[in-house]
């Protein structure tokens, strides 16, 4: 029998070469599974409103959750801060798909991620290296994420976190086998991954890139970086035309080593969103994870 | 040696490749409408079915491919795959492709903390028992007269074939266990 773990590793396999999209209300939601998005994170605020008010980012009421995955067919996600197992706990209680432990709401916990092998509904997590993610995947993560850096429109930080990953992974698998207790001491992670991502060269989880993304040809690049699909917070509904938007950026994930279809696709798709300067940022969302 | 296609829009298309290609056959991942030309058969893997329906549209892959399924090429769909395939959708009014005889629920076993697995025999495929994997999975819960019922399980079917389509709901590409890829195999033309 197939241990639930298992299980949970497999949902975040059918997600893969999907695009999954912030929403904040019915309306959002109904937008994205039109426009092919694999996946809905529901949330009362996207990152970049998050970043403007400014105050501490929490769970979303359950009732938005509910109403949100009564009204699309596709999985629904949800985001709890950093160690507050309790808002995971009442996730999991209202049937929620998957759970983001997520660096864009205020941390709950300054020395802890959540416990997620006590729960029976799956977890994706950020990080920013590989030692992150195994750490993440040690406590029972299903999915990963490279963070970037949520709600700024900016791609350089989910291209740096994606990039730092595939050099680490690359680094643990040409290393000899006597070599890898050592490097796992330094990351910081577990052994036994360490060893996995030596022999097989890939994390032993699904990986999506996060954080920035905000045209079709971001998604694009960050498919041709390595991953395996991509989140879109901000960039789709503060955009000028959120639903064509969505459409292009779906169809970029599929056709992301296609120039020619991705010129087509970024053809007159309205403003993007504003985007932020990395160093000139107030609270690094990336820096928060342990 | 087959040229095997699978869909690749998105989903779990790389676990259907590796199998093929274990099985010394060759894969294709098939993304625009003239690939279906190169292809012996065509798997359309687990993932979103809406998404894919979708982008079946928008790329104008729907009607050529339903041509093909229609003038005998097989066809292998694994959950949403299976979706794309049926006539009627119990819980959906949009259809996909709409070719298969049967009628299917999306998400029939609930949200993701109802997906499991089990092993059975299903005879047809193989005398050995297999693991089957469900996720988010959805049935069967009508068949048409042509339609040769291949599982069953708890009542609800699972596995099924009408001529040169085969449907499952479970994943066959995420165990390790080839013999629904080689079931579906036999359903191609020799040469």
């Amino acid at each position: 029998m197939m241990e639930k773990y298992e299980l949970n590793k497999n949902l975040a396999q059918m997600l893969k070469g999907g695009v999954i999209m912030d929403v904040t209300n019915v309306e959002q939601a109904k937008i994205a599974e039109a426009a092919g998005a694999c996946a809905v994170m529901a949330l009362e605020r996207v990152p970049s409103d998050i970043r403007r008010d400014g105050g501490v980012a929490r769970m979303s009421d359950p009732r938005m959750i509910k109403e949100i995955k009564k009204a699309v067919s596709i999985p629904v996600m949800a985001k709890v801060r950093i160690g507050h197992f309790v808002e995971a706990q009442i996730l999991e209680a209202i049937g929620i798909d998957f759970i983001d432990e997520s660096e864009v709401l205020t941390p709950a916990d300054d020395l802890y991620h959540v416990d997620k092998t006590t729960f029976k509904v799956p977890f994706v997590c950020g990080c920013r290296n590989l030692g992150e993610a195994l750490r993440r995947i040690g406590e029972g993560a299903a999915m990963i994420r490279t963070k970037g850096e949520a709600g700024t429109g900016n791609v350089v930080e989910a291209v740096r976190h994606m990039r730092q990953l595939t050099n680490d992974m690359r680094q643990v698998q040409a290393a000899p086998v006597e070599a890898l207790m050592s490097i796992a001491k330094e990351m910081g992670a577990p052994y036994d991954l360490v060893k996995y991502v030596h022999d097989n060269g890939k994390l032993p989880v699904v990986n999506f890139a996060a954080g920035g993304i905000a045209t079709p040809a971001d998604a694009a690049l960050m498919m041709q970086l390595g991953c395996e699909g991509v989140f879109v917070g901000s960039g789709i509904f503060k955009s000028g035309d959120p639903a064509k938007r969505a459409r292009a950026i779906v169809l970029a994930t599929t056709y992301y080593n296609d120039p020619v279809k991705l010129a087509e696709l970024s053809e007159d798709l309205g403003e993007a969103m504003s985007g932020l300067e990395i160093s000139k940022l107030e609270n690094k969302y990336a820096e928060r994870g342990w | 040696m087959k040229k095997v296609g699978i869909l690749g829009f998105q989903g779990a298309f790389l676990e259907h490749e590796q199998a093929v290609r274990r099985l010394g056959h060759e894969p294709l991942v098939v993304r625009y409408p003239g690939e279906l030309e190169e292809i012996d058969g065509l798997i359309l893997p687990g993932g979103e079915s809406t998404t894919m329906g979708k982008l079946l549209n928008r790329t104008g892959m729907m009607e050529p491919l339903r041509e093909k399924i229609k003038s005998g090429m097989p066809v292998w769909g694994t959950c949403a795959g299976m979706i794309l395939l049926a006539k009627e959708l119990e819980n959906d009014p949009v259809v996909h492709l709409g070719v298969m005889d049967i009628a299917v629920r999306r998400n029939a076993y609930g949200s993701q903390i109802d997906s499991f697995s089990t092993r059975g025999v299903i005879p047809a495929i193989s005398t050995k028992e297999l693991e089957m994997v469900f996720i988010r999975a959805p049935y069967i819960t009508k068949v048409g007269s042509e339609v040769e019922v291949l599982y069953e399980l708890d009542g609800h079917v699972v596995a099924a074939r009408e001529g040169n389509m085969l449907v499952t709901s479970f994943h066959p590409e995420l165990t390790e266990n080839t013999s629904c890829l080689e079931y579906f195999l036999t359903m191609f033309p020799e040469n």
